[in-house]
C-alpha cells in the first residue's frame, strides 16, 4: 500500500493509538502511581488483622506446601544435600539380556537384516501371556499391520524389507491418522531414499550440539563442510567451523596478567559464541592487538566480511563500555588527502548518542556527538534530553529563537554559567533577534 | 505447575502409599522403595532415561519393579525403545488417557504443546487421534454435538477420528448442552500468534508464563524478597474483570478499586463496636483478599510498564502495525536489520522475521538470504537448523525469484539510493505475488481504516485487542462461519487458506435435540495452541453476538512458546 507523505505524516501523527503509549510522563502510569499508594496506604491495616488460617501456606520457593510441585523440590533439595550427585555408572554396551540385535519388534529392524529368524518367532512367548499370540499370524497386509499397532497388539514387520514394502507400510499408517510407527531413525534413511540431501545434511550437522569438548567439535564441523548442503548453507557453516577454530585459539589467550582482563573479568567463555559476540569480544579485550594475529578484531572483521555499519556499531559499544572515549573518536575521525579531519559515521549520530549514553558516557563526551546531529528539532531534544545545555544554547541562537532561549532559561540552575551566558546573548546588541 | 498439580495433591498420594515423589532426569532415583512408578508422557528421551535408570539398577546388583503410566497414551515408538534397551521384560506399563484439563470456567486445555511440533513441523499425526478422543470425551458429556464446522487438515482429520469413535460407541440420547463445534488449525492463522499481545491476560502470559493457569511472580512484583505463585481464574475477582482489558484500561480500573479499597476501610473510623463486629465478620476478609489481589496485580503492571519501555515497545509495535497494514514495508525491514544488528533479542528478532514473511507471502530471495545471514551472525550459526524448522513450519518462506522482475529491479536500483530503490522494489513485488495474507486481510477487513479514530475505552469489535490495528484472523473465521451457518459465500477466503474446510451436522436428530442455552454454547477447539489474546476475542465476540464460547485448545501458546518449539539449536 502506497501512501503520500502527507498521508505518512497523518498516519503517525493521528491520535489512532493515542490512547496508548508507554512513556514514563503519560497520566495512565501516575495514574498507577497513585493507586499503588492508595494500596500501600492501607496495606498496615490489612497486615495487622493478618489472619494466619486465610493465607494460604507458601513455601520459600512460592510453591503451596502440600503441592506435588513442592514435594519433588523437596526431594530434589534433601538429595543436593548428600555428599556426591548420583552418576550412572559406566555401563557396557552389551550387558542387557536382550541386546539390540536380537530385537525383533522395534522399528530399526525394518531396515536390518533378520539375523536369525527363529529367535525371534519365540522369544516373544516368553515375555508376553500366550493369550496374546493366539492369532499370531504372520501374513497381515500393511493396513491390518497399522490397525493392529494402533490396538496395542503384537506386529511383525520383517515382511517388509523392500523400500516400497515400507513406503506402504507408512502410507497406511498415515491413511489411518496414526503416525506413531515413523521414528526418528527411520527418517535419515527414507530422507536418502526420496532425495532430500540437504534435510540429510542438516540432520547430521544437527550432531555437533550432542558434542560438548570443543576440539573435537571443530573438528567434527569441519567433516560437516563435505555434507550435501545448499550452496548458501555451506557457506554459513563453513563460517561456523572458521569461527570455532578461531574462538579456541583466542579462549587460550585470556591472558592472566593482562589489566583489561583483572578489571572486567569474564563472565562466560567465548567458545561457541556468536560471530558478533566474539567480534565485540575481541574488541573489548584485545582491540591493540596486531593485525596479524586471530585475536585482531580487524582480523576477525575481514575474515568474515563483516559490514562497516556492524563493525561500528560493535567496537563502539565495546570501547565505550570501557569508557575509551579517545578510541571512541578515533573510529570517527578519517583524514582525508588534505591531511584535515573529519568525523564521519556509518551511524546516525542519533543511534551514536544512544549507544553511548546506554554505557553511562558523561556529558562531555555525549555532546561531542549530540553537537553532530544534522537536524536542528532533533539535535535540541537529544541535547535537552542529555543535558548538554550549550547545545540548545547554541542551536536556538542560530535559529534565532528569542522566546524558546527565555524558556530554556528557567530550567537552567541559578547562578549557573549556563545561565549567564543566556543573559549575554540575549542583551548583545549585536544579535539581531 | 503441573497438570498433575491441578487435579491431586502429596496428601492424596500418600493416602495410597507413595513415599517419595521424584521429577524423571537423567540420574539415578536414590530411594529405599523397590518399586518405582513413573507418570511421564509418551516422549521418547524420557522412556530412555527410564531405562538409564533401571539399567543402573541392574548393574547395580539392586532389584526393582517398574511400572510405567503413559498419558494420555501410549505410542509404539515408546515399547520399541523398552525393548532395545532390554528392559522390556521388567517394566510394566499402562496407559491414563488424561487429555482435558478445565484451566477456567471457558477454557479447556489438553496441556500438549508438543502437539504443534509434532504435528506442524514433523508432519506426525499421532495425537490425531487424541484430539478425537478429547473431543469424544466432550460429546459424551455434553453433546451430542449439532453442527461441526472447521477448516485445517488436522482439524478435518480430528473430525473423522472423532466421528469413527462415535461410530463405535454407543449413542447418547442425553439433553445436548454444548450446540456447535468449530475446529481449527493453529496454521490457518499464524499471524495472530506472532504479534504481541497486549491485553491484560496476555501480557501477563508474555512476560512472566502462565502454566496450567498459574503463574508465578517474582520480587519485582510481590515488592518482597520472596516469589509468588498463583492461580489466575475466574476466581480472582481483580483478574477476572482486567484479564480481556486493553492495558491502557487496567490502570484506570486498578485506580478505581484503590480509591474504593480506601474508602471501604475508611468506614471503620465512624463505627460502633456492634458495627465493627459486623464488619469483622462479613466484610473483612472479602476486603483483604481484594487487597492482596490488587497489590499483587499493580505490581505486575508495574513491572509490565517497566520492562515494556526498557524494550522500546512502542518502536516494535509500531513496526508490527505497518507489517499488519502492509505499509512502509521497507522501514520495516530496516528496523529489523537493526534489530538483529543489535542482538537485541533472539526471540523477539525471528518472532519480527517470521511476521514479516507471512504478511508479505514470503521474503524477497535477496531479504530472506541478507537477514539470514545476519541473524546467524548475531545470534550463532546452529540457527541454520532453526531456519530450515521454520521454513518447513511454514513461518518463513522466501518467495520464488522472478527473473523479470529482478533484471528491472538491479537495473533501476543502480540508478537511485537506496531507500528509493526499495520503494520501488515494493512496487514491482506488489505486481508479481500474490499475498495471501493481504488478500485475506481485504476479504474480511481484517485492518480498521486508520482515518477513524478506535476508541480502546469502549471496543467495538475484536480489533481492540491489538490497539485496534488488527482483527484476528482465526476469530473473523468463527464469526462469519456461524452467522453464515457454514462456509457459503467464503469460497475465495477458503482458497486463499489452503482449503480444507467443512461444515457438517452431527448425528442425525442432534438438532432437534439442541434446545435453549445449548444453542448458544460454541465449542472452539484449536490444533496447534491457542493465546490468550484470542480467548479475549471469543468471549468478547460472544458478549456482542450472544454466544458462550468454551475453548479448547490442545495447548495454552504465545510467540515465544510457537518459535521455541521450533528452535533447532538445541539437542
Amino acid at each position: 500500500m502506497m501512501k503520500s507523505k502527507a498521508d505518512e505524516e497523518d498516519y503517525w501523527n493521528s491520535s489512532k493509538f493515542k490512547a496508548f503509549t508507554f512513556d514514563d510522563e503519560d497520566d495512565e502510569f501516575s495514574r498507577l502511581k497513585e493507586s499503588k499508594r492508595a494500596v500501600n496506604s492501607i496495606r498496615y491495616l490489612v497486615e495487622e488483622d493478618d489472619d494466619e488460617e486465610e493465607v494460604e501456606k507458601v513455601s520459600w520457593s512460592g510453591e503451596p506446601v502440600g503441592s506435588i510441585s513442592w514435594s519433588v523440590s523437596e526431594t530434589a533439595a534433601s538429595n543436593q544435600k548428600a555428599d556426591r550427585e548420583p552418576a550412572f555408572p559406566k555401563v557396557s554396551a552389551d550387558s542387557g539380556p536382550m541386546s539390540r540385535s536380537h530385537s525383533g519388534y522395534s522399528l530399526s529392524s525394518l531396515f536390518k537384516a533378520p539375523s536369525d529368524p527363529s529367535v525371534r518367532l519365540y522369544a516373544p512367548e516368553l515375555r508376553k501371556p500366550k493369550s496374546e499370540y493366539k492369532d499370531y499370524v504372520s501374513d497381515w497386509s500393511p493396513e491390518e499391520t497399522v490397525q493392529r499397532m494402533q490396538q496395542g497388539k503384537v506386529v511383525s514387520l520383517e515382511k517388509f524389507r523392500s523400500l516400497q514394502d515400507k513406503l506402504l507400510l507408512l502410507d497406511y499408517a498415515v491413511n489411518a491418522h496414526d503416525g506413531n510407527v515413523i521414528t526418528a531413525r527411520l527418517l535419515l534413511e527414507l530422507l536418502r531414499a526420496l532425495g532430500r540431501m540437504e534435510d540429510v545434511a542438516l540432520l547430521q550437522y544437527k550432531e555437533h550440539l550432542s558434542i560438548a569438548d570443543e576440539n573435537r567439535r571443530r573438528d567434527f564441523l569441519k567433516n560437516c563442510l563435505s555434507l550435501p548442503f545448499s550452496p548458501e548453507d555451506s557457506a554459513h557453516v563453513q563460517d561456523h567451523y572458521t569461527l570455532l577454530e578461531r574462538q579456541v585459539i583466542i579462549e587460550a589467550e585470556r591472558g592472566g596478567k593482562v589489566e583489561v582482563f583483572q578489571k572486567f573479568p569474564r563472565k562466560a567463555s567465548i567458545l561457541n559464541m556468536p560471530m558478533i559476540t566474539t567480534l565485540y569480544y575481541c574488541c573489548f579485550y584485545h582491540y591493540t592487538e596486531s593485525e596479524g594475529t586471530f585475536s585482531c578484531p580487524l582480523n576477525i572483521r575481514q575474515t568474515f566480511k563483516i559490514s562497516e555499519k556492524q563493525y561500528f556499531v560493535t567496537a563502539l559499544a565495546a570501547r565505550a563500555k570501557l569508557k575509551a572515549w579517545s578510541d571512541v573518536d578515533a573510529l570517527f575521525t578519517s583524514r582525508n588527502w588534505l591531511g584535515f579531519t573529519r568525523k564521519k559515521s556509518p551511524l546516525s549520530f542519533q543511534r551514536v548518542v544512544d549507544i553511548l549514553q546506554k554505557n553511562s558516557a558523561p556529558t562531555q563526551v555525549l555532546q561531542n556527538y549530540v553537537a553532530l546531529v544534522d537536524d536542528a528539532e532533533l539535535r535540541i531534544s537529544l541535547a535537552q534530553k542529555h543535558k548538554c545545555h550549550d547545545i540548545v544554547i547554541n542551536t536556538y541562537r542560530d535559529l534565532k529563537d528569542r522566546q524558546q532561549l527565555l524558556g530554556y532559561q528557567v530550567k537552567l540552575k541559578r547562578g549557573s554559567a549556563e545561565e549567564r551566558k543566556i543573559d549575554e546573548l540575549l542583551n548583545n546588541p549585536g544579535e539581531r533577534w | 505447575m503441573s497438570p498433575l498439580d491441578r487435579i491431586a495433591n502429596v496428601s492424596t498420594l500418600k493416602q495410597h502409599e507413595v513415599d517419595k515423589l521424584y521429577k524423571v532426569e537423567h540420574k539415578p532415583v536414590v530411594s529405599t522403595s523397590d518399586q518405582l512408578c513413573f507418570l511421564i508422557r509418551p516422549r521418547i528421551q524420557t522412556v530412555k532415561w527410564i531405562c538409564d535408570v533401571a539399567n543402573a539398577d541392574k548393574a547395580a546388583g539392586r532389584f526393582r519393579r517398574y511400572k510405567i503410566i503413559f498419558t494420555p497414551r501410549k505410542f509404539y515408538a515408546c515399547e520399541a525403545m523398552l525393548e532395545e534397551q532390554g528392559i522390556f521384560g521388567e517394566v510394566t506399563t499402562d496407559e491414563w488417557s488424561f487429555c482435558l484439563l478445565p484451566l477456567d470456567d471457558d477454557v479447556i486445555s489438553m496441556e500438549l504443546p508438543e502437539f504443534f511440533r509434532d504435528n506442524f513441523l514433523a508432519g506426525d499425526q499421532r495425537w490425531v487421534r487424541t484430539a478425537g478422543s478429547a473431543l469424544h470425551l466432550l460429546h459424551s458429556l455434553y453433546g451430542p454435538f449439532s453442527k461441526l464446522y472447521g477448516i485445517g487438515r488436522c482439524s478435518k482429520m480430528a473430525y473423522e477420528s472423532w466421528r469413527e469413535q462415535v461410530e463405535e460407541g454407543e449413542q447418547t440420547a442425553r439433553r445436548a448442552e454444548i450446540g456447535k463445534v468449530f475446529l481449527i488449525d493453529r496454521d490457518v492463522d499464524f499471524v495472530t500468534p506472532l504479534c504481541s499481545q497486549v491485553v491484560y491476560e496476555g501480557l501477563v502470559d508474555d512476560i512472566f508464563r502462565i502454566k496450567c493457569g498459574c503463574v508465578e511472580f517474582g520480587p519485582d512484583v510481590t515488592s518482597s524478597d520472596k516469589s509468588l505463585k498463583v492461580m489466575l481464574n475466574s476466581q480472582d475477582k481483580v483478574f477476572n474483570e482486567i484479564r480481556n482489558e486493553h492495558f491502557s484500561n487496567v490502570f484506570g480500573f486498578l485506580s478505581q478499586k484503590a480509591r474504593n479499597l480506601q474508602g471501604a476501610y475508611d468506614k471503620r473510623r465512624g463505627m460502633d463496636i456492634k458495627q465493627m463486629k459486623a464488619f469483622v465478620s462479613e466484610e473483612l476478609k472479602g476486603l483483604k483478599q481484594e487487597h492482596r489481589l490488587l497489590s499483587m496485580h499493580i505490581g505486575a503492571s508495574e513491572s509490565i510498564m517497566k520492562k515494556k519501555t526498557k524494550q522500546d515497545f512502542q518502536e516494535l509495535l509500531k513496526t508490527e502495525h505497518s507489517l499488519l497494514e502492509g505499509f512502509e514495508i521497507r522501514e520495516s525491514i530496516s528496523f529489523l536489520e537493526e534489530h538483529i544488528s543489535r542482538q537485541v533479542s533472539m526471540m523477539e528478532s525471528l518472532r519480527l522475521l517470521c511476521l514479516l514473511s507471512i504478511t508479505e507471502n514470503g521474503l524477497l530471495p535477496k531479504d530472506y538470504r541478507s537477514l539470514k545471514a545476519q541473524y546467524l551472525q548475531s545470534y550463532g550459526a546452529d540457527h541454520l537448523l532453526t531456519f530450515s524448522n521454520l521454513r518447513q513450519a511454514g513461518l518463513l518462506a522466501e518467495q520464488p525469484a522472478g527473473e523479470a522482475l529482478s533484471a528491472m529491479e538491479s537495473k533501476v536500483g543502480k540508478l537511485v539510493n537506496d531507500k528509493t530503490a526499495g520503494k520501488l522494489t515494493d512496487a514491482f513485488s506488489s505486481l508479481a505475488r500474490k499475498s495471501n495474507f493481504r488478500a485475506l486481510s481485504r476479504k474480511l477487513n481484517l485492518v480498521p481504516k486508520s482515518d477513524e479514530e478506535y476508541d480502546l475505552r469502549v471496543p467495538r469489535d475484536m480489533a481492540y485487542i491489538f490497539s485496534g490495528a488488527y482483527v484476528l484472523l482465526s476469530c473473523k473465521l468463527v464469526e462469519q462461519v456461524l452467522e453464515r451457518d457454514g462456509w457459503t459465500g467464503m469460497d475465495e477466503v477458503t482458497r486463499l487458506l489452503n482449503g480444507h474446510e467443512f461444515a457438517v451436522t452431527g448425528s442425525s436428530g442432534a438438532d432437534a435435540r439442541t434446545q435453549g442455552d445449548a444453542r448458544r454454547v460454541v465449542l472452539v477447539m484449536f490444533l496447534g495452541g491457542c493465546t490468550f489474546s484470542e480467548i479475549s476475542a471469543l468471549r468478547f465476540l460472544g458478549r456482542e453476538k450472544g454466544y458462550k464460547f468454551i475453548v479448547v485448545t490442545t495447548a495454552i501458546t504465545n510467540s515465544s512458546r510457537l518459535i521455541e518449539s521450533l528452535l533447532g539449536n538445541q539437542i
